[in-house]
């Protein structure tokens, strides 16, 4: 799950990590009484999207020149006129896409007078099943660009979970920012505190970039991207209340409530399969076949009437499809339960682009039978390149 | 000859009462597994579907002498159900359960090191060595006794391999499910080092996914013991070669972030490597077969 900006650093400030002070809005009026508790006299308004690229980004509505989702205003006057021109506005960012994503929150905060850019990241680092603190001098650039030009600028550190955090590793990340004094105590202290954030929280994922140096002195979270680990939000119910639907895509958040792991794509073949790999798996097939997935979509373990009812008319929900493969590996499930499931849910949603099935496991006869006996324009298949050919040429020959 | 699983390994299930501990116990059973019993904590001293249960894993490993166990718990306390497994040094140790917290995991992979534990997953289908023993939730019908060891990171897509390895008439020595997860118990690596090592195994079936660079150190590793005159004839395949970047594709590991764990990085160091990939899923057991004639 992403979080806003606004939201991350909340959380980071509970545990003592310095963020400049700031306030969000939904409204121009919340922006406007949000400036005025703020010192001035520079304040930034900064659209909250759940994607990155904001300040470079442009809003749809705007002139080509306007300027982009992270702003500076000098008076209380130019909070107001800037969130007036960012919200309900389409920004669009080089992660955006080229809808881009509209504007409902802003985030109003402190101007920072900064000396100096730095970079710090955590996650967990797959090949060594440990957490990682990945840190650079080059604060405020794509850390992708940095590993690629100069990955000798990029230090990573990864913890023990069975130590924990020890004063060696802030002291690693200190003087692989080049800080003294000071600013070095505070790195490593700052670095204490986002590791006890990471595991208290359970991170997937924090970005800061950039960490800044202000003129004076004093380390202070910037900018920040969070997303936590879906599977341990049962262990936060405060903060899996900040999850925004509206970032996600309308379809997708409505397949979560059934248990549905579905990804909108482009294409125009519907697919509903069981298991992630084998779903990932027909994809590919479909495109080796010269068409294209219009989803991705798990159904998991128990393919029943009700979660494939619900499934269609995910999938159905999308007016780009012009026909479905279900492929199902049944494995222990019997295969005439899945196949009277595929009958009762297609008859439910008024079926009317062709479907392939492909069954395997138990019973596979009888569930084929019940499908070429259910007088529904349901096309079987052998086996999964058979079932990808067949609704490649269904569609074909239905458009 | 098999890998980690045979027909003399003791079994029991941690999280045996639940429904979906039940329904795959007894599938083991009717396979002809030798489960000896289950750890239920508060019902130690009962027995379900037949079995003797016992409140800790130490004492059902006590008192059963068995060498693996299989865990159903649900992802709350799931590590804490490894964990135990661990301290009471269950040889092999087999976790179905998918959504465990990935920092769950990360305490779970320090503990395993220096272990005397193996473990398998979570978020897998399991183990089976056909006719001899099942442990997870793979269907048994459509395995065959044969010369092929499987290993996969998806469920799915191992039941695929088998399948056809059976159509073509070749059969498994053993299929090892390594789960879908970023952090998990025993990866490719591992599994391919028991194959190799393995008489029975001729040949080798490794199926990969998108995200981690897994399937990227399994062939560099591959490619090494080539050199060192250790190889079999191997089919492979990488699931999500159409996924879009960024996203999540069902499996928690099976992302492609920041141009790293792409499909394609991961076939170009299979192929380097000397392993056939396939590029249709449906044609892994006919690829395999191709491969076995020529060297024929």
């Amino acid at each position: 799950m992403n979080l806003h900006e606004y939201q991350a650093k909340e959380l980071l400030s509970r545990y003592g990590i310095g963020i400049p002070a700031g306030h969000a809005a939904l409204t121009v009026e919340e922006a406007v009484a949000g400036a005025k508790q703020l010192p001035g006299p520079l304040y930034v308004v900064k659209a909250q999207i759940h994607a990155g690229g904001r300040g470079k980004g442009k809003f749809k509505e705007l002139a080509a020149d306007a300027k982009g989702g992270v702003r500076l205003a000098k008076s209380v006057e130019e909070v107001e006129a800037n969130a007036r021109e960012m919200l309900g506005n389409m920004l669009v960012t080089v992660q955006t896409g080229d809808a881009g994503k509209q504007v409902n929150r802003l985030y109003v905060t402190d101007g920072v007078d900064i000396a100096r850019e730095y970079y710090l990241s955590m996650l967990v680092d797959r090949a060594s099943g440990r957490v990682a603190m990945i840190v650079s001098t080059e604060g405020g650039m794509d850390i992708e660009e940095v590993a690629h030009s100069s990955p000798e600028k990029i230090t990573t550190i990864t913890i023990d979970p069975a130590q924990g955090f020890m004063p060696h590793h802030g002291r690693a990340v200190a003087f692989a920012l080049k800080l003294k004094g000071d600013l070095n105590k505070q790195a490593q202290k700052l670095a204490a505190q986002l590791y006890t954030a990471f595991m208290d929280l359970d991170c997937a994922m924090l970005e800061i970039n950039p960490l800044v140096e202000t003129e004076d002195g004093n380390l202070l979270v910037l900018d920040t991207k969070m997303s936590l680990d879906s599977n341990a939000l049962y262990r936060h119910p405060d903060v899996e209340a900040m999850r925004d639907e509206t970032e996600e895509d309308p379809a997708e958040v409505e397949a979560s409530k059934y248990d549905l792991a579905y990804i909108k794509l482009d294409g125009n073949i519907g697919c509903m399969v069981n298991g992630a790999g084998l779903a990932m798996a027909t994809m590919d097939i479909i495109k080796l076949n010269g068409a294209f997935p219009a989803n991705f979509l798990d159904v998991g373990g128990g393919a029943t009437k009700e979660k494939v009812t619900e499934a269609f008319k995910i999938i159905l929900s999308d007016p780009a499809v012009e026909g479905i493969l279900v492929n199902i590996f049944g494995g222990i499930m019997k295969c005439d339960v899945i196949a009277d499931g595929i009958v009762a849910a297609a008859k439910d949603v008024n079926l009317s682009v062709p479907l392939v099935v492909r069954l395997e496991g138990t019973n596979v006869e009888q569930g084929k039978e019940i499908l070429n006996n259910s007088g529904l324009p349901i096309v079987s298949a052998n086996d999964l390149g058979d079932a990808a050919q067949k609704i490649v040429s269904e569609v074909k020959k239905a458009a | 000859m098999s890998i980690l699983v045979n027909k003399n390994t003791k079994v029991i299930t941690q999280g045996m009462t639940g429904k979906t501990g039940s329904f795959h116990t007894q599938a083991a059973l009717d396979y002809g597994t030798q489960m000896v019993g289950g750890v239920t904590p508060g019902k130690g001293g009962t027995t379900h579907i037949g079995l003797p249960q016992y409140d800790t894993v130490a004492e059902a490993k006590a008192a059963t002498c068995a060498t693996a166990s299989c865990v159903y718990v649900p992802p709350a306390g799931c590590a804490d159900a490894i964990l135990e497994a661990i301290d009471a040094e269950m040889e092999l140790i087999v976790a179905i359960t998918e959504g465990v917290p990935v920092l769950d995991m990360v305490r779970v992979k320090r503990a395993l090191s220096g272990s005397k534990s193996r473990l398998i997953g979570p978020n897998c289908p399991g183990v089976l060595t056909p006719n001899e023993c099942k442990i997870g939730i793979m269907p048994g019908s459509i395995f065959m006794k044969g010369s092929v060891g499987v290993v996969s990171r998806s469920g799915t897509l191992t039941y695929e391999a088998v399948h056809q390895t059976t159509a073509v008439g070749l059969g498994q020595t053993t299929a090892v499910g390594i789960g879908g997860d970023p952090v998990n118990g025993t990866n490719f690596i591992d599994v391919l080092e028991l194959f190799l090592a393995d008489d029975a195994t001729r040949s080798i079936i490794m199926i990969g996914e998108i995200g981690g660079s897994a399937e990227e150190e399994a062939a560099q590793f591959i490619k090494d013991e080539a050199k060192r005159g250790r190889s079999k004839p191997m089919v492979g395949f990488i699931a999500g070669r159409t996924a879009p970047p960024g996203r999540r594709m069902g499996h928690a590991g099976a992302i492609v972030s920041g141009g790293q764990g792409g499909a394609e990085d991961k076939i170009a160091a299979m192929e380097d490597a000397g392993i056939r990939v396939s590029p249709s899923p449906s044609l892994l057991g006919e690829t395999l077969a191709e491969v076995l004639k020529e060297k024929a």
